[in-house]
């Protein structure tokens, strides 16, 4: 699936929700919760997204050109908003994600039920991941050069 | 009718009825607001206040000869004697306007603390003081090589004052101590703390933040030194707050900041400065919230302190009955002696998210560490969840919070 398939996917399931908030948070919660767990090991203050309210980490691996992300947080709504994100980036090639533009949030009217400071957090997570699928797509140019 | 028949029988609805943000409905649901501790609704009189000040009152206080600075003097001035009598003050100069309570802590650790404190003195405060009534005094002892000396409290969240006698001596020069904690409740026997203070010669300061909209408060009693409040958390305008100071010290005492209003006379070789509470009130002051703050005192008057306090301790009795029988919550700050905060936690859920599921019911709760990182270390815990009552707040809107409380941790158990 796309970026843009996926964000579409979002967009219908939130739709169903018809923007009660309390089933909304459920929902999102329920979403957190199916997202594979990381190792302790990784929740490294390295790993961790700076800019977001509560703690986020983010890891993320180059699995034969497509770039792979794991991340969890500490609150249960917040690992939700986060696995919405891994959905719709993880296992793309780091051009695309670079390239995309992620209006999913605005579509299912995040924002207004995130508040301004999550929000802000939520860009940040953005942001983390296209650095580091830049830094991916970095190495691997390096390595064709070397080659 | 008179704002004072209206309220003389704690009759909940007109109550609620003087609030008009009450009637606001949050995700489709009426708010329910508990988060008072951070900052109070405003009752009609105070919003009208705020009003007619700026139809037909507004001009600058003081030096003006015309009529609405006459007037606009006026109002400013009749706060301060109200603020007196609300706290029995001695004498109206012993009133300063501040922004807020932080700012009262500032300007008696940048004034008092430069010229008095010096290196090897000692400044005593409590685990549970809130950032504001720390910072400060850290900022004061880095400056002068003094030491900062903290006060520990038990699991119930109260002082230990056997610790309290330990650390005082002859190098004590200043305790600042809160009344109530934002976070846990817990009135502290702020009398007995600062009759022992007094004893090595120690001066006092009380944090009245969250004490001065619920308890009964006499600075001539408590012999306190020095009393900082915020208007804001009394049903007042933000953005006010009043430093009592006992006239010895405030004359003693250098200005906090330089410009108008707080000189004499002025040239390029000297200055002379006015007398206080001019002293420490340089620039134009935030006026028309100074004039909206007398009605707010009025407001709390009308009703009644002690009416006021029952209500309250009602509700907190109840709120906390009900959410102990919730699994897996633990109350944080079980003291004898509490206002109206309900703080907690919930075993394996994030505050964050409780406030979140809150908010979807409408209900508004405070979740983090109430800038009061400390005292959430000594409990061992990022934060809690607090819920603070108001005088109008009610049992059926507890209720809810109760039932928004049990679905959350339902889910989590899932």
């Amino acid at each position: 699936m796309t970026i843009q398939e996926e964000q579409d996917k979002i967009i219908e399931e939130f739709a169903i929700l018809e923007g009660d908030q309390e089933m909304t948070n459920f929902y999102i919660m329920e979403l957190g919760q199916k997202l594979p767990i990381m190792n302790s090991s990784d929740q490294t203050d390295e790993n961790l997204v700076k800019g977001c309210q509560s703690k986020v980490w983010l890891k993320s691996e180059n699995n034969d050109g497509l770039i792979r992300f794991h991340a969890d947080s500490n609150t249960a709504i917040t690992k939700g908003l986060v696995s919405l994100l891994v959905r719709v980036l993880s296992n793309q090639p780091a051009n695309e994600i670079l390239k995309a533009e992620i209006y999913f949030p605005d579509k299912i009217g995040m924002s207004r039920f995130i508040g301004t400071q999550r929000s802000n957090g939520f860009a940040a997570m953005i942001k983390q991941m296209k650095l580091e699928a830049l830094a991916h797509s970095a190495i691997a140019e390096k390595r064709i050069n070397v080659k | 009718m008179s704002q004072k028949e209206l309220l003389k029988d704690f009759d909940i609805q007109i109550i609620r009825d003087q609030f008009p943000v009450l009637k606001e409905e949050i995700n489709g649901r009426p708010v329910i607001y508990f988060d008072n501790a951070a900052t109070t609704q405003k009752p009609l009189i105070v919003l009208k206040a705020l009003e007619d000040y700026y139809y037909h009152q507004n001009a600058n206080i003081h030096r003006g000869i015309h009529t609405l600075a006459e007037r606009a003097t006026t109002a400013f001035e009749q706060t301060r004697k109200r603020a007196q009598s609300f706290i029995n003050a001695p004498e109206k100069e012993e009133i300063i306007f501040t922004k807020g309570t932080t700012e009262g802590i500032n300007l008696v650790a940048s004034t008092y603390g430069r010229k008095f404190i010096k290196e090897g003195d000692e400044v005593v405060i409590s685990t549970m003081e809130h950032h504001s009534n720390i910072v400060p005094w850290q900022m004061l002892c880095e400056e002068t090589g003094a030491t900062l000396k903290v006060i520990p409290i038990n699991d119930k969240g109260e002082i230990l004052f056997e610790e309290y006698e330990k650390l005082l001596s002859e190098r004590t020069k200043i305790v600042a101590i809160v009344y109530a904690s934002n976070s846990l409740g817990t009135i502290n026997p702020v009398k007995e703390i600062i009759a022992k203070a007094h004893e090595v010669g120690a001066i006092t300061l009380l944090d009245g933040a969250q004490s001065t909209a619920h308890l009964d408060i006499d600075v001539q009693d408590l012999d306190v030194d020095f009393y900082t409040l915020s208007a804001h958390k009394m049903y007042g305008p933000t953005g006010v707050g009043v430093l009592y100071g006992k006239r010895e010290l405030l004359e003693e005492m250098p200005p906090y900041q330089g410009g108008g209003e707080m000189i004499k006379d002025v040239s390029f070789t000297k200055t002379t400065y006015n007398d206080i509470p001019y002293k420490f009130e340089a620039g134009t002051p935030n006026i028309a919230d100074v004039v909206g703050f007398k009605f707010a005192m009025d407001f709390i008057d009308n009703l009644g302190k002690k009416q006021i306090r029952e209500h309250e301790d009602e509700l907190i009795k109840y709120a906390s009955q009900e959410i102990a029988e919730i699994d897996g919550v633990k109350i944080i700050g079980q003291a004898e002696n509490k206002v109206s905060v309900l703080s907690f936690v919930v075993a394996g859920i994030h505050p964050f998210d409780i406030g979140q599921m809150l908010d979807a019911r409408g209900v508004a709760v405070r979740t983090g560490h109430h800038c009061t990182q400390p005292l959430m270390d000594r409990f061992g815990i990022e934060g809690t969840i607090r819920a603070s009552f108001a005088v109008y707040n009610t049992k059926e809107e507890i209720d809810v919070m109760i039932d928004g409380l049990k679905r959350v941790v339902n889910f989590m158990k899932q």
